[in-house]
């Protein structure tokens, strides 16, 4: 009788330990099924010519994505330009003045930011750039993506200072150094690799993000190099010819998947090798 | 003293203040845009909020043409989709931390599941809603078939599904962080009087870390409320109440996404950018309830 209620609870416990690998196994299942299909789909899409030309219009075979890359490119760039500077002296301030009121508010502030869908970051930036400029920008799909980034790039730039160690910054002004200069010269450089780190995780979360531009950069088949002019980027694009009904767009849209999904992996790949090598703590 | 030395100070002092005034703008900035995000919306929202009031939010005429406008259909679909993926990636997430956080917590295979979680969390939406469209759509369209429902297909089943892959990684992150903060010494306890390994996790584990997975689960929400585009391609985008987990509808970020750039009229714009605020309202609470539970753990 004892015997047999052990070999149940002995039973039980190992049922659960399968139940526990095999649930655990399978939630990998669908990113193998999601990178396999891509790969089997866009491989034959991507050639040389895919790289550089310009979208064919439906019907007609070939074309390429040379807008959505550059435009992709543009987006991102211009709102790092706009999201890093800002990030770090952010950074710089939450970790130099800790317990100030305003660095209260900005983390209060910033968690907010953090947890806002993207598609709301859109509208925000349709409403203070596209609207007073009565049209669609790279520029305002930048504004959203920076809106995004801050966040990252600021807790990984405060959290890296906040590891420096405070003998380092005493020693510094002990020789007289500026107090400018001590956070410039020293404690900047000595924890670029945490925010080197930090702004690569950041533009890995921007580059895939479609909802933010659907109405600021909205897309163009054209090749465009002016960011107050509406611009393709990959993501739109992949958007944009999943959901029409022509084939020869879907391949396009498979191609462009690939590259997409191959930069990002790459960053964040990156960004992990940097993690460990540089000994990074978030 | 001479001359220059007082000129070299001052001009110190001079790049001193403009190195801090610096910093004070780069924060005053991002205080601002946080700000800026709660007015903007309200005030581009007031039109509707004036016109409609409370209404909006169970009305369930979604009618551009007559300009009436209820937000019902689109927050039920928000819910509805948003709790079925909880559901279905319950059981996952959580035997991915015990594997994680509990019996396997180191070695190859845990790191190969460990990166695999994080590209998972890496790959865009669009790609999740462009992978669903052609592979996962076609399979529940033959499900239906067989099941005799009307096969679109496309629907609330479609977007759960997807929905549930994506937010995996968030509820399986938190939870196996504490899982894998239990006391040693709790669980030695319990072995010591006889427990198998899932009566320990059964009677200690869960009960000393519930709070902490159901943080996971609350961030993990706040995620799937707000997710954009991977809905919007899925779930057929009509403007009526979901039914049942066949029905096609729309979520209130795929109706912003979908009607956005074709709004036109001042009142029809403001609907979409009232659903917008409600969105972003209901978020933030999920946000900060989750947040304040992990605080607890200082995870």
């Amino acid at each position: 009788m004892a015997d047999n209620k052990v070999a149940y609870r002995k039973f039980k416990d190992s049922l659960f330990r399968i139940a526990v690998i095999s649930f655990a196994l399978i939630t990998t299942l669908p990113l193998i099924f999601i990178l396999f299909y891509i790969l089997k789909q866009g491989i034959t899409a991507i050639n040389w010519h895919f790289l550089v030309s310009l979208p064919k219009p439906p019907g007609e075979s070939g074309g390429g994505i040379s807008n959505a890359i550059v435009g992709t490119f543009l987006i991102v760039l211009v709102a790092s330009v706009l999201a890093i500077p800002i990030g770090i002296g952010a950074g710089i301030y939450l970790s130099e003045y800790k317990n100030s009121r305003l660095a209260d508010w900005a983390r209060s502030g910033l968690e907010i930011l953090n947890g806002t869908p993207s598609i709301v970051l859109g509208i925000m930036a349709y409403i203070i750039v596209v609207e007073p400029a009565k049209g669609f920008s790279a520029f305002s799909g930048s504004v959203a993506l920076a809106f995004m980034m801050l966040p990252v790039v600021i807790r990984t730039t405060e959290e890296t200072l906040k590891l420096m160690p405070e003998s380092l910054k005493e020693a510094a002004l002990a020789l007289g150094t500026p107090y400018y200069r001590v956070i410039l010269k020293v404690i900047l450089p000595s924890g670029a690799s945490g925010i080197i780190t930090g702004i690569m995780l950041s533009v890995a979360r921007i580059a895939g993000e479609t909802a933010p531009l659907l109405f600021t950069a909205f897309g163009s088949p054209y090749m465009n190099t002016n960011i107050f002019k509406p611009t393709d980027s990959l993501p739109l694009l992949i958007f944009n010819y999943a959901t029409s009904p022509y084939n020869n767009w879907h391949q396009l849209a498979w191609g462009a998947s690939l590259i997409l999904v191959f930069v990002i992996l790459l960053l964040n790949i990156f960004s992990k090798l940097a993690v460990r090598k540089w000994k990074v703590q978030f | 003293m001479d001359h220059s030395d007082i000129k070299n100070i001052s001009l110190l002092s001079l790049k001193e203040k403009i190195f801090k005034g610096l910093l004070l703008f780069a924060i005053v900035t991002v205080i601002l845009i946080v700000v800026a995000l709660f007015l903007v919306l309200i005030i581009n929202s007031w039109p509707s909020l004036k016109t409609f009031g409370i209404k909006f939010i169970y009305g369930t005429t979604w009618n551009p043409v007559k300009d009436k406008f209820g937000a019902l259909p689109f927050i039920v679909g928000t819910l509805l989709t948003s709790f079925l993926a909880l559901i279905i990636s319950a059981p996952f997430s959580l035997a991915l931390s015990l594997y994680l956080g509990e019996y396997f917590r180191s070695g190859w295979m845990s790191e190969v599941l460990q990166n695999a979680v994080e590209l998972l969390a890496g790959i865009p939406s669009v790609i999740y809603g462009f992978w669903g469209l052609f592979v996962l759509v076609p399979i529940i369209r033959s499900v239906e078939m067989e099941l005799g429902a009307p096969p679109y297909g496309l629907g609330v089943l479609a977007s759960s599904i997807i929905l549930a892959v994506m937010i995996i990684p968030y509820s399986a992150s938190v939870s196996r962080e504490v899982i894998s903060l239990v006391p040693g010494n709790l669980k030695e306890a319990a072995y010591s009087l006889g427990a198998t390994r899932y009566e320990v996790i059964k009677k200690v584990i869960i009960p000393y870390t519930w709070s902490g997975i159901l943080a996971g689960i609350i961030l993990a929400l706040g995620r799937a409320l707000g997710e954009t585009m991977a809905v919007t391609m899925v779930i057929g985008n009509t403007n009526n109440l979901p039914t049942s987990i066949f029905s096609t509808g729309n979520t209130m970020a795929s109706v912003i996404a979908n009607e956005f750039t074709e709004a036109s009229g001042n009142l029809y714009l403001s609907s979409l950018i009232e659903i917008g605020l409600i969105l972003f309202l209901i978020t933030m609470v999920i946000n900060f309830i989750g947040k304040r539970i992990t605080k607890r753990y200082s995870l």
